[in-house]
């Protein structure tokens, strides 16, 4: 199968300190990849530049149904949305930036399959942490991009809302959607992820499927811990 | 544009209490300097106490000039209240009743009239030293004026009294025998000396008459002199260009300057930092719109309801101030570049500041002192603050749209042309410094 994303050589400075250092990989549909690293790996920094947030200093993104950097749909870490709007006049609002065709009606589906749609005319600002990650997904979607990146989209979430989550986040892969996440939990990667990539201090260090980093029979936290110690990161 | 506009509005209209403060307190702040500026201090309220014998008189040649007088002249320069005692006069003070009490002593007239020994008043102050050195300042000004009233007084009576010695006659005493004046003795003298036979006789009346003369003259000269010391230098004013503007138009213009640079640069500041601390901006700038689409929207918001407010209050004070309204098209003119200069201060401070409470914060902190450091009169401090508070002026707007506004509502100097270009400048330099701002949108 082709690739959907292809990331090759990208370079990311703040200032004297390098953020990226030459990444690259490919992402293909239907793929749940996991980006994991501990804190300053470059995780954020990687997504955001996918997203179009940020201009990599070298390197490049592309990908054959990528008319634009809005061809990846994106959840940021922190919801972000306006707490004065209701879920609804969130959804119409980016939807109409994102030029979407029939706004009305990719609302009402945003809102259906982000079981939003009783809580639709809620301020934001009202929602619980959960509902309000669930609108900041649904605003990923609204393009119904081939490609959606995630960054840490469970973390302030309990475990039930993290369960719907990645429930959802699933269903979207199996109708082949390539989904890219960022996460600090190794538990999602195990039971989620259909491939993980390993980054620190803006490299790559592993790229594979999370089964083939506990080759030695170790739990995935301890054979993280050993790759980053034998690749000098620890 | 339109799209982030409506959802812009949306939210403000949802932030009801936002609005509110946003609209009142400038308002209020802008009415406050206003009648600050427009209303001169009052006369200060002080208790006199005048221990003069009734009817005292001070002796300026044959002339009396009533010590009342003087009390006549304070008067007029502050609210008196009259009391009897020194005692009395503490007390009014210590109760806050008046600001300050002047005694005037008994032997004033005998001090002024002896012209060896000056008269002396007692002044007495209360309150802290901010309020000392207000009242003090006031007091004194009353009382410098009073002195020049007074001695105009004594001035006019002495003038007389030489005009008397020249001119002779009966002195203005009814029934007193009439006197020759100096100035008719030297011709007199030299008329008699001119019949007389050459000889000592005749010499000597000519040299009593050269003299009497020469007294006449200068004494004239002294009567002149004496009408130019009460005012020694008169005041001519010219105004070097441009009109005189009205202290109660200037203080509309100061007013509505100041709403229209809080309400602008709060407006814009709070709406580009929201859009961080909402964490859309990130959202918005990877390709939904541009760093500087989304800065121009803010800054076309923020110039758009300041203007609005701005022009609303020009028309409702123009209820009670005579504004000239032939000259609206040149008000709209300076609203909407005084806008555009404060949106685009707004929009680099929120697009530096990250959030929305630091923003404000900042906003705040910066437009006071812009705006009293733009009120400062040139020459009111030394020279090097001056050049500063110049320099500060100059690269921020509230000086130029004050400027602006000046000229357009009283026709002040500088003209609107200039303060109109400043402006335009200012607004395409802030608006640069907020695309840099903006570069990074976490």
């Amino acid at each position: 199968m082709d690739p959907i994303l292809s990331v090759s050589g990208l370079v990311k400075r703040y200032g004297q300190r390098e953020a990226l250092r030459g990444v690259g990989f490919e992402l293909r549909a239907g793929e749940l990849v996991a980006i994991v690293g501990p804190n300053g790996a470059g995780k954020t920094t990687l997504l955001s530049i996918l997203v179009g947030a940020q201009q990599a200093d070298a390197g490049s993104v592309q990908g054959a149904r990528l008319q634009s950097a809005r061809g990846v749909g994106w959840v940021p870490q922190q919801a972000a949305l306006y707490s004065k709007l209701t879920v609804r006049e969130n959804l119409r609002l980016f939807a109409r930036l994102e030029g979407v065709a029939d706004v009305e009606a990719t609302v009402a589906r945003m809102l259906e399959q982000t079981g939003l749609s009783e809580r639709a005319d809620e301020r934001a600002e009202r929602l619980s942490g959960g509902n309000r990650q669930r609108v900041n997904v649904a605003l990923g979607l609204l393009a119904d991009p081939p490609v959606l990146a995630l960054d840490e989209p469970s973390t302030a979430l309990d475990p039930g809302q993290r369960a719907r989550l990645w429930e959802f986040v699933g269903g979207l892969a199996e109708r082949g959607t390539a989904v890219l996440f960022s996460t600090h939990h190794l538990g999602e990667v195990r039971r989620y992820a259909s491939r993980a990539i390993v980054l620190a201090d803006g490299e790559v260090l592993f790229d594979g499927a999370p089964a083939e980093l506990t080759t030695g029979g170790e739990d995935l936290e301890s054979a993280f811990l050993e790759l980053l110690q034998a690749k000098g990161h620890a | 544009m339109r799209a982030l506009l409506a959802k812009d509005l949306l939210v403000l209209r949802r932030s009801r209490l936002l609005v509110g403060v946003l609209i009142v307190y400038p308002v209020a702040i802008a009415l406050l300097i206003g009648l600050a500026i427009s209303r001169s201090p009052g006369k200060p309220k002080v208790a006199i106490v005048d221990q003069t014998p009734p009817g005292q008189t001070v002796s300026v040649g044959n002339r009396r000039v009533p010590v009342s007088e003087y009390a006549q002249q304070l008067f007029s320069q502050v609210q008196p209240e009259k009391v009897s005692t020194r005692a009395q006069a503490v007390d009014q003070i210590k109760s806050g009743k008046v600001l300050a009490a002047v005694v005037i002593p008994p032997n004033i007239a005998a001090r002024l009239g002896s012209g060896l020994k000056q008269a002396k008043l007692e002044v007495l102050y209360n309150g802290n030293a901010l309020e000392q050195s207000l009242v003090q300042a006031q007091i004194e000004s009353a009382l410098a004026k009073a002195n020049v009233g007074f001695s105009e007084e004594i001035q006019r009576a002495a003038s007389q009294a030489i005009g008397a010695l020249l001119s002779g006659r009966n002195l203005g005493v009814l029934g007193a025998p009439e006197l020759i004046g100096l100035g008719e003795i030297a011709p007199k003298l030299h008329a008699i000396a001119q019949r007389l036979p050459p000889g000592q006789d005749r010499k000597t009346l000519e040299q009593i008459g050269s003299f009497a003369g020469f007294a006449s003259q200068n004494l004239n000269l002294a009567k002149n002199v004496l009408a130019t010391i009460g005012q020694p230098i008169q005041i001519q004013t010219r105004l070097v260009e441009g009109r005189r503007t009205p202290l109660d138009t200037f203080a509309v213009v100061v007013a509505v300057s100041i709403s229209l640079m809080f309400v602008c640069v709060l407006l814009a500041s709070g709406g580009v930092a929201l859009e961080r601390e909402e964490h859309t901006l990130a959202r918005l700038v990877r390709g939904l719109t541009t760093r500087g689409g989304l800065l121009l929207e803010k800054a076309l918001l923020a110039a758009a309801c300041s203007f609005v407010l701005a022009l609303a209050m020009l028309a409702a004070i123009g209820g009670f101030v005579e504004l000239d309204w032939g000259r609206f098209a040149q008000w709209l003119a300076a609203l909407a570049l005084g806008s555009a200069g404060f949106a685009a201060l707004g929009v680099a401070i929120g697009a530096l500041a990250r959030e929305a409470r630091a923003a404000s914060l900042l906003a705040f902190g910066l437009s006071l002192p812009l705006a009293f450091l733009a009120l400062v009169p040139s020459g009111a401090v030394g020279a090097g603050l001056n050049d500063a508070i110049d320099v500060i002026s100059f690269v921020f707007p509230f000086k130029a749209a004050l400027q602006a506004l000046d000229a357009a509502v009283n026709g002040a100097s500088p003209s609107l042309p200039g303060p109109l270009i400043h402006l335009a400048v200012l607004a395409a330099a802030f608006g640069a410094l907020a695309r840099l701002g903006l570069r990074r949108a976490d």
